[in-house]
């Protein structure tokens, strides 16, 4: 064998690192324009835009570790958004705190949304994706039902959160860096999952499930692991997002919109990445906020956005960074011809985009 | 008791009648295209609405009112299908289709809204309000109709199917859509046709929703896809046998538990599909193996 | 490092169609062992109970003395056993690498931060990809490879843990000589370290070539098991292939009919080209009865 032969495999780490160390910076700016943002900005209205844009980032990242990953499509995550929002909520009326005590309840939110999920995923992770689609989506039903049916969840008048002596200006504030705190855990730890032993058996499974378990991956586990994971920072998310609103009712905790955006700023910004929902959710969450803003009309601002999402599943159907990053490699081996044949590995974290070409030998006769 | 419930029992298995009409479309559209059209609920609003305006602004009869709107939905159910489904390609294309379908949906609620406002509408007729009396208690008449109604458009879409050539053509694509190609039938045509049949049930489907359900408004599309799907999966994703048993058996059995509470009369279809694909994955009659994913 | 493969007895049944019956086989520990049979005799069937895929309505699998019934498929392959399949599946969206690095045993939990690959079991896998000529193409992904090379990507991965056993599912299908003469080299050679083979195979030469035992399956049951050349001359073997009634048929029929009595005992069909020995002439004389085509 020829050393260059060998050398493709080793090559990895070492010429990564340039594109590593532009990846990296560009990243530290992204995240320091992110934390000056409030200073920046101090009005309130850019901060609340901040917050829900950091929540979505969060919870499209999280919903990404397990439907991107895994390729099991969850369209229920409100479940545990819902659950967070309903524990945190109850916790603070029936256990009566006030004021700053009340976040001493937000890690019950994950943890409770995370419990949750275990029988949830029990049931709905033996059955195929189709089925499990639509499973999640029953699961979403059955909730909400749940919260509007049941004294305890206050109805369908909903729950009312203390309110917290806090000096209006910068209000918004500890919410902001909050929300980003738990939005940059959430890239990360979607990031170690993605380079991790147990994120290739998700990509596996995402590939070809019964070649996995053929090849000793635990299949239940690891989905039952993802989708725990996924639940608990959802549920986070969820419980956060709950004291910056200071109110909740079914009807907002478990919105089917809720679990659709979810669904579109992971494909559009590239599902199975680590940055992909992440970017998705940056650029659509903001976009979305505004459109509300502009058509007053809720009913046009709905129609637009199901517009979008078909606009995004028709022409960008990998999603932005995959389809960037393709673009850019493509470039990139037009004009440096000369080199070994790259394989299409682009910035660390995010990893190389899906297969183009060469669809499965059953592929092809679409109707 | 009794007296509650054998009118609930009557009404389960009229009302299931209706249902049935709405399933076996969205079961046919899985069988031949391999995609759920979660779309199904909203476009049943859609047809209930359509007859609506025919029957309320137009004065048109609501069943002579369906020569019209069948027709239209058919016609809406091929647009879909070419210009949203059909482009779809590559290894996600049952993802995409499932959330291309689920934005089709909001769409189209969005437009209702629009159109309609979020007040809650009714058709009526002069008979829908009458009832007759059989065994002491009372039955709608419209249920009955409607009932009819159904039975001969499922017996119809089961010729359709079985005795045509084209149903022989859309039989063969649910099977294998490889081999049909290889013979000669235009798999995407067949698709398109399919789509449109699926859809165009929903016109009728809407017009017995409507008229049955007492009322309705653009939010009801969420309460019917979510029946709807565990209807199609309790009776096994593609099997029109099925999705006609689980219609009839669940209504039935949502309408007898809605005795003690109407609430949770809807949470049965949750815990029955829980239940059912715990105990068996793949549904009561559905195929062992649903297409390799 | 190696096992003897062992079934008793094992019936499968599809709906109406009786797939496997009363069969019973043993694939000698260290042996390359083919088992050839007409589509539909049950080979796939077969390996799906072995490998845990499918649940035998009856009988019983033994791996290395160790019974394994039932045992599901990611169990199966931690104990020793591992499968390629007909139509070859490999992870198109992972690179050649990472395809390699999924294969896990019992004992490499996945943990949140353990990279795949740590540093003997990266080299082992490497050792593998350039074991079987794909080591050029580690960082790429699997999707874009020919079909050959997926066959040899496949057979790879099933060894990144070293499975005592292996079974191939038609290996030889659809690849061009050069390639089947790679493969057969390869085979010999983890043969000769150790690793035991069954392969399903309709490529006569392949099978008759490589293997120390043949194992013939007709209609889910085992009807010859023994030498390539004397299985190859079993009547019964002949009968499965071409059909019994053939041998009622006046002798004016066709031709064929006269071959397996006579023929066999002058001419073993292995005597045709073994793909080791085959230096590039034409495959000689017709090789006998070959089903051929795909599909179990």
């Amino acid at each position: 064998m020829t050393p260059s032969a060998v050398r493709p495999a080793a090559r990895r780490q070492p010429r990564l690192s340039g594109r590593t160390a532009l990846a990296v910076s560009g990243l530290l700016a992204v995240a320091a324009a992110a934390v000056v943002f409030p200073l920046a900005f101090p009005n309130p209205l850019a901060t609340t835009y901040g917050f829900d844009t950091l929540i979505f980032i969060a919870a499209a990242s999280a919903w990404n570790i397990f439907s991107g990953y895994s390729g099991y499509l969850c369209l229920g995550q409100a479940v545990f958004f819902g659950t967070g929002i309903y524990t945190v909520a109850i916790g603070a009326r029936d256990w009566q705190l006030t004021g700053d005590a009340v976040f001493g309840l937000l890690p019950l939110a994950g943890v409770v949304a995370a419990a949750i999920a275990v029988p949830l995923g029990l049931v709905a992770l033996r059955v195929r994706r189709h089925t499990f689609v639509v499973i999640t989506i029953a699961f979403f039903f059955i909730f909400q039902l749940m919260a509007f049916n049941f004294a305890f969840t206050g109805g369908t008048s909903g729950i009312v959160a203390p309110i917290l002596n806090w000096a209006g200006a910068t209000y918004n504030n500890p919410f902001y860096y909050g929300a980003l705190l738990l939005a940059a855990a959430t890239i990360a730890v979607s990031w170690l999952i993605r380079r991790s032993r147990f994120g290739l058996h998700l990509r596996a499974i995402r590939d070809d499930e019964d070649r996995a378990r053929g090849l000793g991956v635990r299949a239940m586990r690891v989905k039952m692991a993802a989708f725990v994971v996924s639940a608990f920072i959802t549920g986070l998310a969820g419980g956060l997002w709950y004291y910056f609103i200071a109110a909740v009712q079914p009807r907002s905790a478990f919105d089917p919109l809720f679990d659709l955006s979810l669904a579109l700023m992971g494909f559009f910004g590239g599902l199975g990445t680590v940055l992909g929902p992440a970017l998705g959710a940056l650029i659509l969450e903001p976009a979305q906020l505004w459109l509300t803003v502009q058509f007053t009309n809720d009913y046009l601002s709905q129609i637009l956005f199901g517009a979008l999402f078909l606009v995004v599943i028709l022409f960008l159907p990998r999603g932005v960074l995959p389809t960037a990053s393709e673009r850019i490699t493509a470039w990139r081996a037009a004009h440096r011809d000369r080199r070994a044949p790259v394989s299409p590995a682009p910035p660390a974290p995010a990893p190389p985009p899906p297969a183009p070409h060469a669809p499965a030998p059953d592929e092809g006769f679409v109707p | 008791m009794a007296n509650q419930i054998y009118p609930a029992i009557v009404d389960g298995i009229l009302g299931g009648g209706v249902y049935a009409l709405m399933a076996v479309g969205l079961t046919l559209i899985f069988g031949v295209l391999d995609i759920i059209n979660v779309a199904q609920g909203i476009l049943v609003v859609v047809g209930a609405y359509l007859s609506y305006v025919l029957s309320v602004h137009l004065h048109i009869d609501l069943f002579a009112g369906l020569l019209i709107t069948v027709p239209a939905m058919f016609v809406l159910g091929v647009v879909i299908h070419t210009t949203v489904i059909r482009p779809l390609r590559g290894s996600e294309r049952t993802a995409m289709s499932l959330l291309a379908c689920f934005a089709v949906a909001i769409i189209l609620e969005g437009a209702l809204y629009w159109i309609f406002g979020p007040d809650v509408v009714s058709l009526s007729a002069s008979y829908v309000q009458s009832s007759f009396k059989v065994a002491g208690f009372y039955i709608s008449y419209i249920y009955v109709y409607c009932f009819v109604l159904a039975v001969i458009l499922v017996a119809a879409i089961y010729l359709l199917l079985y005795r045509s050539r084209f149903g022989r053509a859309v039989r063969a694509t649910m099977q294998d859509p490889v081999a049909a190609r290889l013979v000669g039938i235009n798999i995407n045509r067949v698709a398109a046709l399919t789509f449109g049949i699926g859809v165009a049930v929903t016109a009728a489907g809407g017009m017995a929703f409507g008229a049955t359900s007492g009322g309705f408004s653009p939010n009801s599309g969420y309460d019917l896809i979510s029946r709807l799907l565990a209807i199609v999966i309790l009776g096994g994703l593609g099997s029109i046998g099925g999705a006609l048993a689980a219609s009839v058996f669940m209504i039935t059995l949502e309408s007898v538990v809605g005795i003690w509470s109407p609430n949770w009369a809807i949470v049965v279809f949750y815990a029955a599909l829980v239940l059912v694909l715990t105990i068996h994955p793949s549904g009561l009659f559905g195929r062992a193996a649903v297409r390799a994913q | 490092m190696s096992a003897e493969l062992r079934t008793e007895g094992i019936a499968k049944a599809f709906g109406g169609v009786q797939a496997l019956e009363h069969c019973t086989l043993t694939v000698p520990a260290g042996s390359i062992t083919g088992l050839i049979g007409p589509n539909g005799s049950g080979k796939t069937t077969l390996f799906n109970v072995m490998t845990g895929y499918e649940r035998p309505d009856a009988g019983q699998v033994y791996l290395g003395g160790r019974r394994i019934t039932g045992a599901s498929a990611q169990r199966v392959y931690g104990l020793g056993l591992g499968r390629t399949f007909q139509l070859t599946r490999i992870f198109p969206r992972l690179t050649l690498l990472e395809n390699m690095q999924v294969a896990t045993r019992r004992g490499n939990r996945p943990g949140l931060l353990a990279r795949p690959g740590r540093a003997a079991g990266h080299r082992h896998v490497l050792g593998l990809l350039e074991f079987t000529g794909l080591a050029q193409h580690a960082g790429e992904l699997a999707g874009t490879l020919s079909y050959g090379q997926r066959k040899l990507l496949e057979l790879a991965t099933v060894l990144a843990c070293d499975p005592a056993v292996v079974l191939l599912d038609e290996p030889a299908g659809g690849v061009n000589p050069t390639l089947i003469r790679h493969l057969a080299a390869r085979i010999r050679d983890l043969n000769r370290q150790g690793t035991t083979f069954l392969i399903v195979e309709h490529n006569m030469e392949f099978v008759l070539g490589l293997c120390h035992q043949v194992v013939v399956l007709d209609y889910g049951t085992v009807v010859a098991a023994g030498p390539p050349a004397e299985v190859a001359a079993n009547p019964r073997v002949l009968d499965a292939y071409l059909g019994a009634a053939l041998d009622d048929e006046p002798a004016t029929a066709a031709p064929v009919a006269d071959e397996p009595d006579g023929g066999a005992a002058d001419h073993p069909l292995p005597a045709a080209a073994r793909p080791d020995q085959d230096p590039g002439q034409g495959p000689g004389p017709d090789p006998g009865p070959d089903p051929g085509g795909a599909g179990e």
